[in-house]
């Protein structure tokens, strides 16, 4: 960059670079479309850049993190400085309704809100779903729950019961 | 080798511990399923749940040695058996998989009873950490009470097994609730409950799920495990043993 732009424009730009960094396990979703960006601070000479971790011991939180400062570095903001915010907590209602709909389409049906879940007593779940998750390629909301926990600890492993395809599932939480 | 690091062990630093401490030497046990799940799915299962574990004690730790200038690998690495301060339930070895669920319907029921209340501690970073891991530990709760069930209302075999895991288990429990100074001090000064405070609702919570899986507690006994106090179980040794064993023979070792 040969001009120092305003620092809207510079806020807005980075929140473009960051809009095309892509979760290192679900590719589908860029770090804007998952809702852990927090907050981004231009200062003289870099960019601060604030990241809430999805899952306690998520093991992308440091790739992700190096993927920021490279992504913001390459495209010429000067010194990227990454924190990371526990509060407030993440929670799958912070990925965007765009977001939403790349998961779907990548074959991964996304999280319902979490206020529905939250009160759930704790029993035997069954293996037929309590809440009803659609089938990301047919449709259908016959569905069964094969696992509660999937290839990465943000899904669950699912069936579908009317096209018998087996899909991810996105947890809320 | 690399000598022993020393802590100060003042109440909130030792209430700190026995939750950090949890976390870690649960998810170092619930690690050792890796390859060794029943299934394929709950092998993942058991071994995402000690990611989560893993990363709670991480935050913890990292929190407990700030003042001492002591990160998170020294605390997980390079303390005496004595200055850990888990209870005993969680360092026992694994079992068999009727055992591991049972554990941690006990260890998930309290966790998700603390971290709920430790929301509002007035340890801000302690309140943060507490708001993530409560959601992590309704999953963790939720996939054991499930498995409970499942296994004591099963088969003649599976209910013999879940019965014999519940009568080796429950004489741990009770240290889970005794009430001392560290808690005294903690429910002073706004840092957290007693531990203590959360045995009527996990009773009941816990209660609930044995009851719809047939099973029977067996009666109290006076025996009291003394693990929160640094006093282990000759397990202890062995899990620190494997778990340190890199820090210990590589010092200061990295990737």
């Amino acid at each position: 960059m040969t001009d120092t732009p305003v620092l809207a424009d510079r806020t807005a730009q980075a929140w473009a670079v960051l809009a095309t960094v892509l979760d290192p396990e679900v590719p589908a979703l860029s770090l804007v479309d998952l809702g852990i960006v927090r907050d981004v601070l231009p200062r003289e000479g870099g960019v601060d850049v604030v990241l809430t971790p999805t899952y306690s011991g998520c093991p992308a939180t440091e790739v992700i993190q190096q993927s920021v400062v490279d992504a913001l570095e390459a495209a010429g903001f000067g010194t990227v400085a990454v924190t990371l915010q526990r509060a407030p907590a993440w929670t799958t209602d912070w990925i965007s309704d765009a977001g939403r709909e790349k998961l779907r389409a990548y074959g991964i049906a996304p999280p319902g809100p979490v206020a529905a879940g939250t009160g759930v007593p704790i029993r035997l779940m069954g293996r037929m779903a309590a809440q009803a998750v659609a089938c990301p390629r047919c449709g259908s909301k016959t569905t069964e729950r094969l696992s509660a926990f999937g290839s990465t600890a943000c899904k669950a492993l699912y069936r579908c019961i009317t096209c018998r395809e087996p899909f991810e599932h996105f947890k809320a939480i | 080798m690399t000598a022993s690091i020393q802590l100060q062990q003042d109440t909130a630093t030792q209430y700190l511990l026995r939750l950090g401490d949890t976390c870690l030497i649960l998810g170092q046990r619930l690690g050792e399923w890796c390859g060794h799940g029943p299934v394929l799915e709950e092998d993942i299962a058991l071994t995402n749940m000690a990611l989560d574990l893993i990363g709670q004690a991480r935050a913890l730790l990292s929190h407990a040695g700030a003042g001492q200038g002591l990160d998170e690998d020294q605390l997980a690495f390079l303390r005496d058996e004595r200055d850990y301060r888990n209870p005993t339930l969680v360092e026992l070895p694994r079992g068999d998989f009727a055992f591991t669920v049972q554990r941690n319907l006990m260890a998930a029921t309290l966790l998700k009873l603390l971290w709920q209340r430790l929301q509002t501690s007035t340890d801000a970073e302690l309140a943060a950490i507490a708001g993530k891991a409560v959601k992590e530990a309704r999953y963790h709760q939720q996939h054991a009470a499930d498995w409970v069930v499942r296994l004591g209302d099963g088969t003649a075999e599976s209910a013999r097994r879940s019965q014999a895991a519940l009568a080796q288990l429950w004489r741990y429990v009770p240290e889970l609730f005794e009430a001392d100074a560290v808690d005294d001090a903690a429910a002073a000064s706004g840092l957290g409950p007693r531990w203590a405070d959360v045995q009527a609702d996990w009773q009941a919570e816990v209660g609930a799920v044995l009851a719809e899986a047939g099973l029977q507690p067996p009666v109290g006994s006076a025996f009291r495990s003394t693990g929160k106090r640094g006093v282990h179980t000759e397990h202890m040794g062995h899990l620190l043993a494997t778990m340190q064993h890199l820090q210990r023979a590589y010092p200061g070792g990295v990737w």
